[in-house]
């Protein structure tokens, strides 16, 4: 190897001097001198110093431009199916001991953000309640307890598994209760777990109980079909609002509700009730009754149907009402033979022996006697013996039950609770009322992040699959149960293995379809247990009738109050009364004028013993001489959306003749104050405004469909023309889309379902009460509520015009309801488009009047000049105003804002905003076209109020697809039933409503020769 | 050059001199600062102390501050939007209207005037900007260039152009009292004592020396300027009204609005002119320059668009039942009986019944009388605009929408806040700007013309023969050029 020659930088390196290897290694070689070396230490160097100078002015520099952390984590290993920005769909069901509903979650990134309503499912039919729809916020509900506790601190699961398991060997009798569970895998976890036990006793209490109608019907509720039926007389029973399965019920009812000129029938819908209820307001015929007048229009209906007796038929049909409908109900369920159903809410047993003998009488085609409903089993007298004899239990298990909160001896649970002796678990997701005073918190699953099946209906099973890893260290609560009970399997396997029975042929392909599809069929619940009390005898309980009767009601949205830490459902307006946040004593218009009670006075009611303080309500339609109060409010421990809101009306309610009684002989005293009412519609007549709204009677349409609708005409120089004939303006020309929207006012029943789908869709902020009252709450679909009046414009003329006016703004006292969902009407020649000083409302070239939020200055100008009034603005930062981190704290905590649509921008304050049609789910229908190179299909892009709605009441669809189905109802109800809004403004908008019609005699809201006249003399100039 | 009446009661009174004008109106701007001045001020400063807080919890949290609602979207703000606009008109008229129209009368007060209206104008602007959701992006209205691609604004909206017609407004009004102001400013530098006044004053007299060029610039300038802000007096409360003539709301869509709000802003204007110099006069003794004749002159005009503001409230009313449109008819009986009729009827009995006291020589010769009447004016003026914008919208198509308004703390904060911001600037510039003009008061002076005829008291029959003409009759041209 040759070396290679080396060479020397200088004659140092040669010498190789100590003092030149001190210095080689540094990069001058030679040492570097200060140009003025300092004696003093203490003074810097210069290069020091401008080190220094040059630290601190990046470190200032750094400091003052800190950028705010984001978490965005990527995948690492991105899972097969989710794509970052495509949302994917999991079908799943949703029961919470109230309403059943299949669901398809939609998860984005792999969160849940929105339940739809599941096209398979033959129960629900793609429809959705409000409460379903909302319930996607509360698996993110910052009350949920986060890991397992041991009386309420946080504790290890094996701890507490071994401390349970050393507890129940030694318990004795074991107490589960829960509110109906309609699972039959659970059911199975359940029997094993009292096969492992000794002494286990499941108890079933419903907090909205029908115990009697199942003890009539054999432990079930019977298995409705509203569409088979051509009469149904309802004794007070909310089954399009609230009663047992509104949904599926509202989907079947509705089917012989809808007309067309092709089909110009309708079912006849005859209520009986106590306070105005969403059903009622439906009705044809509706009579305000006491609820101690029911027993006695149920033996009647039963004399007639059964024994042929009829009742009398009154002389003067529109002074006794109640006569009137009872001879009409009489007369038709006889005439409609098996077409007819008479269903009850009552809670008494004879009431329901009576109901169930009129239905086996008719021989109703309306009740599938193969597919009864599981949805309620809860026996009262089971649940009264529970609590009357909690001493002698050992152990009690609450399975997602709240007794201390919704069952009247609340107080009773809670006493026994404290006893250190009594060992007492919760599986429940909060500490809640009965959670909070248990030892042992060992919360479950939510159902979106657990498996489970169900049987709603026998028959008809659902699968429930989890979407989301548990958020919290939580664990499934047959999971816990089968834990207990020494049994190591995972509940999905347990379940599967459930399932391996009836899914016949490929277990393996059927199992995957079922999840794909989240419905079977087959059946897989064991018969309920019987009831604990014996059926009622068909015979009318005697009526016990003396002062003010109290009726407690469930509402649309809060139900038994199980889910009232939902501040969509909160706020959600009730139906009929259109209040939010909170109850409050309904009353007829004529008691409130009696005492001199005024809406807002709080007032004190009394029944069996407990009393309430709350506002009180002019509700017209509420019974004369009866009051009613909702339950699921006055929540203290369900979080801080619901605690103290209104009051609880559960220890109103008083178990009699085995059964929870939702009735009362109440008192009421005024307390001299005052607490406003949070109402988003104050003004409740329609004044006459035919142009505003229609309605027509059966009689009518079936003479003929051209005559039903009014079409306002303006005078132009040619004579009579359109209002469409005449513009300022040019019209757009749409090349390829043009969306548009038709909603069947004959097909709304007013549920509210829209309102809620829509606010989950489009991040809509909630305001909560004070807002509310300040009339100031966002929804973007709103559900206009009007009553009938009992003075019209045909007394201009003796009464005068201001007098006349001031009358029409008075409600009947039994006043008939009209529903109109009002939302941006996506006018073709919009007003508010006009009026903005920067452009940031504007036209889009598919017909969509679209607001362009960055651009938007606030002038409001918009809003002040749309005739629909639905245009909302950002009045302040509802996602960082603390004022709003109550009611809206989802859009403040990192785990509530996991539920916000990213599709959909969330407002900053000072803009305005308004439905956008779902703009973005448009979009991607057509992007999902255009990548298979075609055009969007109708019915591939629908709105979430289309998409939620139970009845099919809302369509909507491309116009310039001829075969569309909106551009069907477009063309077939031209000059029949289809009209706009205000049609003599000449907004021209892209929402098509159709005239309800009614099947009732008369059509209360316009006086009929008004109407005549009009037509003829009374052209409108706009 | 003028003609000086012998007979006709002159302009100013106590038989003023050149000398006499200087010092009275140079007195109050060279003296310390008085006590009830500094009272005033103090007041003053308080509301716009609220004012400061109120726009700040404006801009703070929000206009959810604000009473408004989803239904009632504007109300207080827009209210004293127009009210304050209409305020400032009165001055514009004075010295533009009333210059073009030879009126000599006005020259005692239009100085005052305009500051009012420029006042008014910047009181009124706060409102455009606050009532927005983002003010800060309030110079999103204006047609600028921007990075934004093809972001314009919206030359359909009338919004668009009031921000035109009150920038233009207020500049020419600007520039007309300024060039107004520029001789007097001129007179208190060369009297200045205090080498910063006499700086200060320099620099605001732009240099005049009081040559004849100037002179002839100056009437020339005033002209042109009158000219330019006479149609302005028309135009700019017409585009006012317009946000609401063409708008789709019963009640605000009504061609009548232009005349009808420009005949309102007249009115209020003339009341506040009077109301601000009823207390000027007494405050800084000017009893000699603005006299009894201009508070009456004032007040007819006052009661004469009164009475054109009357007629129009009721065409409106006939309007709409000649329309039999329902909702056009709806929203007028709702007005007089509805839930506000209490607004509707404070402001006829305001605005139609109140001026026409003003029949009676001793109302509109009254001071007190006509002070009242002039703060009755305002109120009922305000509440014109309030009923027009509140109770149209409270109750417009659907019933579903109703809803009442009610102010809220902030609301009120604001509005009185904006009187504290008039005032303050009012009293800043009734004490450092001279508030007659004293360059045109000194030509319609009757002293000074040597040997001619001079006023000798009112013309009845029995003073005739008490005046003797000293030179030329009466009747005969008066020759300045013997002037020697």
């Amino acid at each position: 190897m040759q070396e290679s020659p080396k060479y020397w930088k200088g004659i140092e390196e040669l010498e190789n001097s100590p003092e030149f290897l001190h210095n080689a290694l540094s990069e001058f070689g030679i040492p570097m001198k200060e140009s003025r070396p300092s004696s003093d230490d203490t003074v810097a160097p210069r290069r020091d110093f401008l080190k220094l100078m040059g630290f601190s002015l990046a470190a200032a520099t750094l400091a003052s431009c800190e950028a705010p952390v984001r978490k965005a984590i990527p995948y690492l290993n991105k899972p097969e199916e989710v794509d970052p920005g495509i949302a994917n769909f999991y079908a799943s069901t949703y029961f919470t001991g109230q309403d059943y509903n299949s669901v398809l979650v939609k998860t984005r990134e792999g969160r849940p953000i929105k339940l739809e309503g599941n096209p398979e499912s033959p129960v629900t039919r793609g429809g959705l309640s409000a409460r379903a729809q909302a319930s996607v916020l509360s698996l993110y509900d910052g009350a949920r307890l986060q890991s397992f506790a041991i009386n309420g601190k946080a504790a290890d699961k094996d701890k507490v598994d071994q401390e349970i398991r050393t507890r129940l060997a030694s318990a004795g009798r074991i107490a589960i209760v829960s509110h109906t569970i309609i699972s039959p895998s659970t059911k199975r976890a359940i029997a094993d777990f009292a096969g492992r036990f000794a002494g286990v006793e499941h108890v079933q209490y419903d907090a909205n109980s029908v115990s009697a109608l199942l003890r009539a019907n054999g432990g079930v509720v019977p298995g409705y079909d509203f569409s088979k039926a051509s009469v149904i007389v309802s004794l007070g029973a909310d089954f399009l609002g609230t009663w047992i399965s509104p949904v599926e019920y509202a989907a079947q009812y509705i089917v012989n509700r809808k007309v067309s000129s092709e089909k110009r029938s309708m079912s006849r819908h005859i209520q009986f009730e106590t306070n105005m209820s969403l059903t009622g307001s439906n009705a044809d015929v509706r009579a305000a009754v006491k609820p101690s007048q029911m027993g006695t229009i149920a033996q009647q209906l039963y004399n007639a149907v059964v024994s042929g007796t009829m009742p009398a038929k009154p002389a003067d049909p529109k002074k006794d009402i109640m006569a009137n409908a009872l001879y009409l109900a009489a007369s038709e369920l006889k005439a409609a033979g098996n077409g007819g159903l008479v269903v009850s809410g009552s809670n008494d047993a004879n009431v329901q022996a009576l109901v169930a003998a009129i239905n086996a009488s008719l021989g109703t085609a309306a009740i599938n006697a193969a597919a009864p409903s599981y949805v309620r089993q809860g026996d009262d007298q089971r649940m009264a013996n529970f609590v009357n004899g909690i001493g002698n239990y050992g152990a009690v298990i609450f399975y997602h039950a709240n007794p201390v909160y919704d069952h009247p001896m609340g107080d009773k649970v809670a006493a026994a609770l404290t006893n250190k002796g009594l060992l007492s678990i919760s599986f429940n997701h909060t500490a809640d009322e009965t959670g909070g005073l248990c030892q042992y918190q060992c919360p479950d699953h939510h159902w979106m992040e657990s498996w489970n099946d169900y049987e709603p209906k026998r028959g008809f099973l659902s699968l429930s699959q989890p979407v989301i890893t548990p958020l919290f260290k939580t664990r499934q609560a047959q999971e816990s149960l089968l834990t207990w009970a020494g049994n190591p399997n995972t509940y999905y396997n347990y379940l599967r293995n459930n399932w391996r029975g009836i899914l016949g042929g490929n277990f393996q392909a059927g199992w995957d379809k079922a999840v794909h599809d989240g419905v079977a069929t087959g059946t897989l619940l064991p018969a309920p247990a019987a009831q604990l009390a014996p059926a009622g005898q068909a015979t009318a309980p005697t009526a016990k009738s003396a002062g003010i009767e109290l009726a407690i009601y469930e509402k649309v949205g809060l139900g038994d109050g199980s889910e009232a830490n939902n501040p969509w459902l909160q706020e959600l307006p009730d139906p009929v009364s259109k209040a939010t946040w909170g109850n409050y004593v309904t009353v007829p218009r004529a008691m409130a004028k009696e005492k001199g009670w005024e809406q807002g006075d709080v007032v004190k009611v009394t029944a069996n013993g407990k009393s309430v303080e709350l506002p009180v309500l002019i509700q017209p339609g509420q019974a004369q001489g009866t009051i009613g109060i909702a339950l699921g409010y006055g929540r203290t421990k369900a979080g801080m959306v619901a605690d103290k809101v209104g009051a609880n009306a559960f220890p109103l309610v008083s178990l009699a003749d085995n059964a929870l009684n939702y009735v009362a002989t109440a008192t009421i005293e005024a307390t001299g104050s005052r607490e406003p009412l949070a109402q988003t519609q104050t003004h409740h007549t329609i004044m006459d405004r035919k142009p505003v709204v229609q309605v027509a009677t059966l009689e009518q349409y079936i003479k003929n469909p051209k005559e039903v609708t009014e079409y306002e005409k303006i005078a132009t120089p040619d004579g009579l023309e359109k209002p469409s004939r005449v513009s300022l303006w040019q019209d757009y020309e749409y090349k390829n889309h043009h969306w548009a929207m038709a909603i069947d006012l004959n097909s709304c029943i007013g549920c509210g379902s829209c309102v809620v789908g829509c606010q989950v869709e489009n991040n809509i902020p909630v305001v909560g009460k004070q807002e509310v009252i300040n009339r100031r709450e966002m929804h973007w679909m709103r559900i206009d509520r009007y009553y009938s009046s009992e003075t019209h414009k045909d007394s201009f003329e003796d009464k005068g015009k201001l007098s006349t006016y001031a009358l029409m703004e008075d409600p009947s006292d039994n006043p008939q309801v009209i529903f109109q969902p009002m939302m941006c009407q996506h006018c073709n020649h919009a007003p508010c488009e006009t009026v903005c000083p920067v452009l940031a409302t504007t036209h889009s070239t598919e017909g969509l009047n679209q607001m362009t939020y960055n651009r938007c200055v606030g002038t409001r100008y918009c809003a002040n000049n749309c005739p629909y009034k639905v245009r909302r603005f950002n009045w302040f930062s509802y996602y960082s105003n603390e004022k709003f981190e109550t009611v809206n704290g989802h859009m403040f905590t990192d785990l509530g804002r996991m539920v916000l649509n990213p599709d959909v921008m969330v407002r900053a304050r000072g803009v305005i905003e308004k439905c956008s049609m779902c703009v973005q789910r448009i979009q991607l229908g057509k992007l999902e076209a255009k990548k298979q190179k075609r055009r969007p299909k109708d019915g591939e892009v629908v709105t979430a109020c289309a998409q939620s709605c139970p009845t099919q009441a809302i369509v909507f669809g491309d116009l310039k697809d001829p075969n569309s189905r909106v551009a069907q109802i477009w063309r077939r109800e031209d000059g029949e039933r289809g009209f706009k809004v205000l049609d003599a403004v000449n907004t021209q908008p892209n929402v098509t409503y159709l005239t309800k019609i009614r099947n009732s005699a008369t059509s209360e809201f316009f006086a009929p020769e008004v109407e005549k006249a009009e037509k003829k003399a009374e052209p409108h100039n706009a | 050059m003028q003609h000086v009446s012998p007979v006709r009661i002159p302009l100013v009174t106590s038989g003023k001199t050149y000398h006499d004008v200087t010092e009275d109106v140079c007195r109050q701007v060279e003296a310390k600062p008085n006590i009830r001045w500094m009272a005033a001020l103090s007041v003053a400063l308080f509301f716009l102390g609220v004012f400061l807080y109120s726009v700040y919890r404006t801009l703070w949290y929000g206009i959810g501050e604000w009473g408004l609602n989803k239904t009632v979207d504007w109300a207080w703000d827009i209210t004293n939007f127009v009210w304050w606009v209409g305020i400032g008109h009165a001055g514009t008229l004075i010295s533009a209207v009333l210059l073009l129209f030879r009126q000599k009368w006005r020259t005692s007060i239009n100085r005052a005037a305009e500051a009012m209206t420029i006042f008014a104008v910047i009181c009124a602007a706060m409102f455009p900007v606050l009532h927005m959701g983002r003010p800060w992006l309030a110079f999103w209205v204006l047609p600028l260039q921007n990075t934004f691609g093809s972001l314009w604004v919206n030359f359909n909206s009338p919004l668009l152009w009031d921000v035109f017609a009150i920038s233009t407004y207020f500049s020419v009004s600007l520039v007309f009292w300024y060039t107004g102001l520029v001789p007097d400013f001129a007179t208190i530098r060369d009297r200045a004592k205090g080498p910063i006044a006499r700086r200060a004053y320099a620099l605001l007299s732009f240099g005049w020396k009081g040559g004849a060029k100037h002179w002839s610039r100056y009437e020339t300038v005033s002209l042109i300027l009158a000219g330019v802000s006479t149609p302005l007096v028309l135009s700019v409360h017409t585009i006012v009204s317009m946000d609401f003539a063409t708008s789709v709301v019963p009640g605000w869509h009504t061609t009548i609005f232009p005349p009808y709000f420009v005949a309102g802003a007249i009115f209020s204007g003339f009341a506040m002119v009077l109301t601000l110099m009823l207390i000027t006069r007494v405050v800084f003794k000017l009893e000699d320059y603005i006299t009894l004749e201009h508070i009456a002159l004032m007040n007819k005009i006052m009661m004469i668009t009164g009475s054109i503001v009357g007629v129009a409230y009721i065409t409106e009313f006939f309007i709409a039942w000649y329309s039999q449109v329902e909702f056009e008819q709806y929203a007028f009986i709702n007005r007089a009986t509805g839930p506000y009729w209490w607004a509707y009827w404070s402001m006829m009995t305001c605005n139609v019944i109140s001026p026409q006291l003003v029949w009676i020589r001793r109302v509109r010769y009254s001071i007190p009388m006509t002070f009242v009447l002039s703060i009755i004016v305002n109120i009922g003026m305000w509440f014109e605009r309030f009923v027009i914008i509140v109770t149209s919208l409270h109750r417009d198509y659907l019933p579903s929408s109703w809803a009442m308004f009610s102010p809220s703390i902030i609301d009120i904060g604001i509005y009185v806040g904006t009187l504290g911001l008039f005032f303050t600037l009012f009293l800043l510039f009734a004490k450092f700007f001279p508030v007659i003009n004293m360059a045109e008061v000194k030509s319609i002076l009757k002293y000074g013309v040597d040997n001619g005829p001079t006023y000798g008291g009112p013309n009845t029959g029995a003073q005739q023969s008490a005046y003797r003409p000293t030179g030329a009759p009466a009747s005969a041209p008066v020759n300045y050029n013997k002037h020697d």
